[in-house]
């Protein structure tokens, strides 16, 4: 049973990517991005944690084989940066914010998982103008299941998947969770599929 | 394994504290520190929340930093200080209470001469309520400074040897430290004048020495106290000279500790009575460090206790 299962009894519905899809999306996303950014130029790839950031060294390596040039990787907490901190209870823990450089007239690729809401990305972009003045940002997700509360949009997506706002998706990364998935998962009593 | 969680109102003390606990505030400061390096100081995390500093009893250096760490946060920060509180002008600690309360502030920061101020205001406001000293009780945010500041260095507080050195009677300071470093497996030794050492001090579980090298011996880490000698109403100490001659610490001295020691001194330190300036300036020196280190922690904890008050469950 995965993690999110096991702590609010969901069930997961089906296996939307399997390791060889995730592994294929990434490498389309990779492609996507050089077309618009040539790698050498100034690209930097930040990951919004947690699943952000080994979206973002995957990414990395991506263009890397591609390319031959491996942009620098940097880490993003958006706690501190959220808009519900009095709602929600108690907090995730803080892990902190780790930028290779200054991001000053770079162009900075916000990688996060999963696109939902677009909360987390705005509470990113406030973030981000707090370190400095990007030349530009633009936004890679693995998958965007729609639902969005804020006028945000992503600039390259490994997958789109029309989701309920009860459904959760869960997305696993080999590095952190020992292989590669993207799962769709119902809480118990749910089971149709969206 | 659940991710730890606050679920505190206030923070009166370490002695309530599980280890868990404590390392979530260490965990929380660590990456704190990050934000004094960048170019705009400053988060949005407690923006929209008030934070009073209620400091009955003079402070500088504890007043400043949290006021730094409230500012970072993006709190709106008020100060009632000794000289203008209303406490001076014949009001009850209920009273104050019941005015705080009516200006609905979310957390106070409580600072008193008398041990219990800051639980008594704990029980009668609904605001969280950070103890930042009650007389010679507790001082919770000095003692996370200084295991942050530990950690740090030696990457681990269990298993250190820690030697605490001084006016052990009088310090809130030693008391939330011995507390803290029992609680993470450190072996604590204090050190200091017998007029200087509380009655059954082995009670609070730590080895009691009335001798500086002998407590010095093989040490990781070493606190000095400050030797408030002009505070006590009859002396504990013949004299200054007598002072450092006995229990100040010397480069020569601090020789018999392991050869990466680090000193430490929660300030303000009088130099050439309980410390000479060769070692406060000295290689093992990370004095400076643990007043950086104090505006993350209480940053933390700032957020720590705002966050709870959420109380989603």
């Amino acid at each position: 049973m995965t993690k999110a299962a096991r702590s609010q009894h969901l069930r997961v519905q089906r296996t939307v990517l399997d390791a060889g899809g995730v592994a294929r999306a990434i490498d389309d996303m990779a492609e996507a991005l050089l077309e618009e950014e040539p790698a050498g130029d100034g690209l930097m790839l930040i990951g919004i944690r947690t699943r952000g950031l080994p979206l973002a060294e995957r990414l990395a390596a991506a263009i890397a084989r591609r390319s031959g040039v491996t942009p620098p990787i940097g880490a993003l907490d958006i706690t501190l940066y959220r808009d519900d901190l009095s709602t929600i209870g108690p907090q995730p823990v803080v892990r902190g914010t780790d930028l290779p450089g200054p991001i000053d007239g770079r162009v900075v690729v916000l990688c996060d998982d999963v696109l939902y809401t677009g909360r987390t990305v705005r509470a990113a972009l406030d973030e981000l103008a707090d370190y400095g003045r990007p030349r530009a940002v633009r936004l890679a997700v693995l998958v965007d299941r729609g639902h969005r509360e804020l006028p945000v949009q992503p600039d390259v997506v490994g997958l789109r998947l029309d989701t309920t706002p009860e459904q959760v998706v869960e997305v696993a990364f080999a590095d952190v969770d020992g292989s590669d998935a993207v799962r769709l998962l119902a809480r118990a009593g749910e089971e149709e599929e969206a | 394994m659940s991710e730890p969680t606050w679920r505190r109102k206030d923070l009166l003390g370490i002695a309530p504290l599980s280890a868990e606990e404590i390392t979530l505030v260490l965990d929380t400061a660590e990456s704190f520190l990050e934000i004094a390096e960048r170019p705009i100081k400053k988060v949005p995390t407690l923006r929209g929340k008030s934070v009073l500093n209620l400091f009955f009893e003079a402070s500088t250096r504890t007043r400043s930093s949290f006021e730094l760490a409230e500012k970072r946060l993006s709190a709106d920060s008020l100060n009632f200080s000794s000289g203008s509180s209303a406490l001076v002008k014949g009001e009850s600690l209920i009273d104050t209470a019941r005015n705080l309360q009516a200006m609905a502030p979310d957390l106070l920061v409580v600072r008193h001469q008398h041990p219990g101020v800051p639980h008594l205001l704990a029980e009668r406001v609904e605001a969280g309520v950070i103890n930042a000293g009650d007389g010679a009780h507790e001082h919770p945010t000095q003692a996370l400074l200084d295991a942050l500041t530990i950690r740090r260095h030696k990457g681990r507080i269990a298993g250190l040897k820690v030697a605490i050195v001084g006016d052990v009677a009088h310090s809130r300071v030693v008391r939330s430290n011995v507390h803290l470093l029992a609680k993470l497996g450190a072996s604590v030794t204090v050190a200091g004048p017998r007029t200087m050492m509380p009655v059954a001090a082995d009670s609070l579980g730590v080895t009691v020495c009335y001798d500086l090298e002998e407590a010095l011996e093989g040490a990781d880490v070493v606190m000095m106290l400050r030797a408030q000698l002009e505070r006590h109403r009859r002396a504990l100490f013949p004299s200054v000279r007598d002072y450092f001659r006995l229990f100040g610490l010397s480069r020569a001295r601090l020789a018999r500790a392991q050869e990466d020691v680090i000193v430490m001194h929660p300030g303000p330190m009088n130099r050439g009575v309980e410390i000479a300036s060769e070692v406060a300036d000295g290689p093992g020196s990370v004095i400076l460090e643990q007043v950086a280190n104090g505006v993350a922690v209480r940053m933390a904890v700032l957020y720590l206790l705002a966050a709870a008050q959420g109380g989603g469950e």
